[in-house]
């Protein structure tokens, strides 16, 4: 960009505008961590920088509740949801893109009508049947029921329709089976999309909160947000706490986005329809 | 513009390409047949299971009662009485009407406004794109918990710095009049960023020629949105609108919010559709009420989603 081009008027307007709109958009976050840092005789304070910054609220919150655990039981089962999901979609997917089969257009289309189903709407029935599985309470309640998704099949889908056919048939040719091709072939190519959508499944499992606030009483299962979620009730009022707890769970994912931006842009434009 | 356009008709010539005409045709093609079913085996029995089986169920649980132990009895149409005659059922219709109307139509203006903002060529551009999506990748009930803290009546940021250049502290989360327009506005921070991306992808989709060609003709920018713009971004404005009326209706990121900032108080204003559901099954144990609540929920989706189809004819847009 041209000096003189950005010192124009409108366009510095335009850049004036941009900008305290953006920071206006992060300060909520910024006043999160900022807070996390304070004591509590701060905490209420319209300080942005803390006068005493302080790491005691983040040593409190790993030592007088177990955190870590919190943090360890989300991170097991997002990334098992993730593997799992990613393994079985990427197959699935391969052979409604690829094979030809009876009945693939109307397999498609269960598939994808279910994009239309919301958790909230199924939970009470949902919930029953996990609870006739067995499965209350327990890590795999937390995880299988999360890991079946269209959303994933299909942007899959799309993006084998789009790949050249022909390293597939030359493997084919070449004696490979299709779990030949599957593993050989398919899953190499998928390698971006792969990233971008593990990066998001984990972000969406790391966050989720209705689904184990459901399924789970017993404390040693608990996922991060529904302990930040019940922690609030526990410290109300002790803000310095809460935030230092808001923070520790939102710095994984803050991470994630700034490593993985792309990726992440990425699969959600894919996600508009085209 | 549609849906799905790349991918081949099934049985046409290019689906077909791949099959050498040997004589072991037909085994080959029952080999083919047999990998495809294994391949799709594991999801299509997952999403059955716990997606398509509740779905069912979420349309005849309503009929029974169940007892927190696993117990069934058939009940007839008393639960869906008992929904007619709840004024707490229909508050919460009301709520989740007013929760989407306010949703849908901040999140379209405020994420399309940020999609023509960042789309110019300005100076660190990529960065404020991802400062406005920045808040989208925080969990909800994080999300949840900093707002309550910066809206807390009296001490909470927001009224201080309202205090300090003198206009009118609210209390955003207790008073009844504004709860709900709170939980909206939080909710519109959270997405704008997420619709802004999908908006800046069908934003670099038009043709810049068609930009050129009116520069030429020495349209004001107000003319060239209208006229170039509006109409070239409709397919992706639908999309927004179809996506965003499901996400509020329900409520997945609502509940979030609302199960933090304000338990659906006060005096029930916030008290969502899925809200409320959510109470009376998992405090009330009321498990076939909260059914035949579902049970009208996904009516109502399906009348949205036909409703928008139908006023924007099936979502195509031809450009003429």
């Amino acid at each position: 960009m041209k000096s003189t081009d950005a010192l124009r008027p409108t366009k510095l307007a335009l850049f004036s505008l941009t900008a305290i709109l953006a920071l206006i958009t992060v300060f909520p976050l910024l006043w999160m961590v900022s807070s996390a840092f304070k004591g509590p005789d701060e905490v209420n304070s319209v300080n942005l920088i803390p006068a005493a910054p302080t790491l005691e609220n983040f040593r409190y919150v790993f030592t007088e509740v177990p955190f870590l655990r919190y943090m360890l039981n989300s991170f097991f089962v997002a990334a098992t949801v993730t593997v799992a999901a990613l393994f079985f979609h990427t197959m699935a997917a391969y052979a409604l893109a690829r094979l030809s089969f009876p009945g693939r257009d109307i397999i498609f289309f269960a598939i994808f009508s279910t994009l239309l189903v919301a958790l909230p709407i199924i939970l009470v029935p949902l919930f029953i049947l996990v609870r006739e599985l067995g499965m209350i309470d327990t890590y795999a309640g937390l995880i299988v029921p999360a890991i079946f998704n269209a959303f994933g099949i299909f942007l899959l889908r799309q993006f084998y329709l789009g790949m050249p056919r022909e390293l597939e048939d030359a493997a084919l040719v070449d004696g490979c089976g299709y779990w030949g091709v599957y593993r050989h072939v398919i899953l190499p190519l998928s390698r971006p999309i792969i990233a971008a959508l593990s990066v998001f499944f984990f972000l969406a499992n790391w966050n989720s909160f209705l689904w184990p606030l459901t399924i789970t009483q017993n404390q040693d299962l608990w996922m991060i947000q529904v302990a930040i979620a019940s922690f609030q009730t526990q410290y109300a009022g002790a803000w310095n706490y809460i935030m230092a707890a808001a923070t520790v769970a939102a710095i994984p994912t803050m991470a994630l986005f700034f490593v993985f931006q792309r990726q992440l842009v990425d699969s959600i434009k894919t996600s508009g329809f085209k | 513009m549609s849906v799905k356009s790349r991918e081949p008709a099934p049985g046409t010539r290019e689906a077909r390409r791949a099959e050498p005409p040997s004589r072991r045709r037909l085994s080959r093609k029952h080999r083919e047949w047999l990998a495809a079913t294994l391949f799709i085996f594991p999801d299509a029995l997952g999403l059955l299971v716990f997606l398509g089986i509740p779905m069912v169920l979420a349309l005849g649980l309503g009929f029974f009662d169940v007892s927190g132990f696993g117990g069934f009895s058939f009940a007839g149409l008393a639960n869906y009485k008992k929904m007619f005659a709840d004024p707490l059922f229909f508050n919460s219709l009301k709520v989740t009407v007013l929760y989407v109307g306010g949703f849908v139509s901040g999140v379209f203006v405020v994420s399309l406004g940020l999609a023509l903002l960042v789309q110019r060529k300005i100076p660190f551009v990529g960065v404020f794109r991802s400062m406005f999506f920045l808040p989208h990748v925080v969990s909800l009930v994080v999300v949840g918990l900093v707002w309550q803290f910066m809206l807390t009546d009296g001490i909470g940021v927001v009224n201080q710095v309202l205090g300090a250049i003198g206009l009118q502290e609210r209390s955003w989360l207790g008073d009844p009049d504004v709860a709900l327009l709170t939980v909206v506005v939080v909710s519109i921070w959270f997405f704008m960023g997420y619709y802004m991306i999908i908006f800046l992808a069908g934003l670099q989709d038009i043709p810049q020629e068609f930009y050129d060609a009116a520069k030429v003709d020495g349209a004001r920018s107000w003319q060239t949105f209208w006229n170039i713009t509006w109409p070239l971004l409709k397919p992706t404005s639908f999309f927004v609108l179809l996506v965003s009326t499901i996400t509020g209706v329900a409520g997945l990121q609502a509940f979030d919010l609302i199960y933090v900032m304000t338990r659906g108080g006060p005096a029930n204003s916030t008290s969502l559709g899925i809200f409320y559901i959510y109470e009376q099954a998992f405090q009330f144990n009321d498990y076939g009420y909260a059914a035949a609540m579902s049970s009208f929920l996904v009516l109502i989706l399906l009348a949205a989603t036909a409703a928008m189809f139908v006023l924007t004819k099936g979502g195509r847009f031809e450009v003429d």
